[in-house]
């Protein structure tokens, strides 16, 4: 059994009366992927945001690397640097070119040196395919290019976990196996991975572990054979069908 | 298909010809009514002797330019110190942490209490009012209260404009960058604020030419600027003309820069953003 990187016990969260997630455990193991899938409003976008400390959580510890990192008013930014995010809309910075979207933060919070950041980035760009787009700015890319600059951008500051958060859903469906072909390299390159996704064939064939949300809980959570062919529970049951009967695994 | 034009091309041709014709024809008939009929009013005679007085005009030129330096002093030290104090101001307002409440309480009176008074009225009140303390010199001058009555005033103005700008940064924006182990600070200062002073440029120019105009309020209290120039000349000659110069100075400047913002903004926009919706 490899490391437990990023341990979630307990966690729970609302807004008001609203109960986002309730009594959240799961362990995520170093290098291993983690799918979140679930109907919308089933709390996978605000599980990945309290991992990445945007929200706080309200019960519950989150631990990386066996320190507690949900303990309230520590500072979050050295803990972000080392949990990266990817968003559903990309959240580029549209003033900014490219090559300077990737390099702020390493430049800013890590005090790596302009040259060798500079330098770093073309690497990673060219690795996934954006090498001539270092000095585009984001509203000239197509939404696959720019979700991949995203990765770039959040891979630069090199990250121990990366958090995808429904990376392909505001895509054109030609753009999707661009993004996920990242993600399968970022498998390969033993990346830890947590993400939240529509696309159930890719959660299938690219996870190991599989979590089930529904109502803020984990209704289920296995391996992707078992949490595919014979789910345990009556609304995962019923959630995987609505999937398979609308064609979509 | 490269010879003939297409049927679209025709058309729009066609569109541009007949609108050309038409601003052409009743732009003339404007201009021609003008210059026909102000001519034929009773005192028309009158008015040109003592308001276009080409004489008069070229006499007083140098006089006024001589003036224009202090408004264009007054400007040149007001602008950059309304622009800092305007983006802590609406920094300070936009602020979330509850600790700062006192500041964001405070930057809401001042913006209030300054807009809500013409600017006339507090350079009368700083102008005259502060000075009356007894200071030595040179802080006893009427232009630095002056000018200090127009940094205030303005800055509560254009603390608004850069609210307004940083409210329209999606707070997507500020999410991506927190994600990236960007303080705060470092989240305004690279990411938030660069994108709203973008967005608020437009409104931003119209509160400088404003304020360049609203210099010459500062004149109320003492200051020889250049409408007060103007004045001097018009008592001297009996003779309107000096105000029709001023007029012309001031316009050789604010149109100028009108126009070199709106060229700026527009290459900004060409080089950051893709196609174009017509």
């Amino acid at each position: 059994m490899s490391n437990i990187k990023l341990s979630l016990r307990g966690l729970s969260k609302s807004y008001g009366n609203n109960t986002v997630l309730q009594n959240i455990t799961l362990d995520i193991a170093e290098g291993s992927v983690v799918t979140l899938i679930g109907p919308s409003g089933s709390g996978k976008s605000t599980l990945l945001r309290c991992l990445n400390l945007l929200e706080p959580i309200d019960d519950g510890a989150i631990f990386l690397d066996d320190i507690d990192i949900s303990v309230p008013g520590l500072d979050a930014n050295p803990i972000r640097r080392r949990i990266g995010m990817v968003f559903q809309n990309f959240n580029l910075f549209p003033h900014m070119s490219v090559m300077e979207n990737i390099i702020l933060s390493p430049t800013r919070t890590l005090g790596i040196d302009k040259s060798i950041a500079r330098a770093k980035a073309i690497e990673l760009l060219e690795r996934f395919g954006l090498g001539d787009k270092a000095h585009s700015y984001p509203d000239q890319l197509s939404g696959g290019q720019q979700q991949r600059v995203a990765i770039v951008r959040a891979l630069a500051i090199e990250p121990e976990v990366l958090l995808l958060d429904e990376i392909t859903s505001s895509l054109d469906p030609e753009l999707v196996g661009e993004v996920l072909d990242v993600v399968r390299e970022l498998k390969a390159a033993g990346m830890t991975l947590v993400l939240a996704t529509h696309e159930m064939g890719f959660a299938r064939d690219t996870s190991d572990v599989v979590c089930v949300l529904d109502g803020g809980h984990i209704i289920e959570q296995g391996p992707p054979s078992q949490v595919f062919t014979a789910p345990q529970s009556e609304r995962a049951q019923q959630f995987l069908q609505s999937i398979i009967n609308s064609g979509r695994l | 298909m490269a010879t003939t034009t297409s049927r679209r091309a025709a058309y729009e041709q066609k569109r541009k010809r007949r609108s050309i014709a038409v601003a052409t024809v009743s732009s003339l008939i404007v201009v021609a009514a003008i210059v026909l009929l102000v001519p034929k009013m009773p005192r028309w005679d009158r008015v040109r002797h003592s308001f276009f007085n080409g004489e008069r005009f070229w006499d007083s030129m140098p006089r006024l330019l001589h003036a224009f330096v202090l408004d264009v002093k007054i400007f040149a030290w007001c602008a950059p110190l309304i622009l800092i104090l305007a983006m802590l101001v609406a920094m300070a307002r936009n602020s979330r942490s509850s600790a700062l409440f006192p500041l964001r309480a405070l930057t809401i009176a001042y913006t209030d209490i300054m807009r809500g008074v013409p600017v006339i009225l507090w350079i009368y009140l700083i102008g005259f009012g502060v000075p009356g303390l007894g200071m030595d010199r040179p802080w006893n001058s009427p232009l630095i209260w002056g000018s200090v009555a127009l940094v205030l005033t303005y800055a509560s103005y254009v603390a608004e404009v850069f609210r307004a700008g940083i409210e329209s940064v999606h707070e997507s924006q500020r999410a991506a960058a927190r994600s990236l182990g960007l303080s705060n600070w470092q989240t305004m200062r690279f990411v938030v604020i660069p994108q709203a002073v973008r967005r608020v440029v437009p409104p931003l120019m119209n509160d400088l030419v404003s304020l360049q105009k609203d210099v010459a309020l500062v004149s109320l209290i003492g200051p020889i600027e250049i409408l007060r120039q103007a004045g001097i000349d018009k008592s001297k000659f009996a003779n309107f003309t000096p105000f029709i110069g001023a007029a012309v100075i001031f316009l050789c400047i604010t149109i100028p820069l009108t126009r070199t913002t709106d060229y700026l903004v527009e290459r900004e926009r060409r080089r950051t953003t893709g196609t174009r919706v017509r």
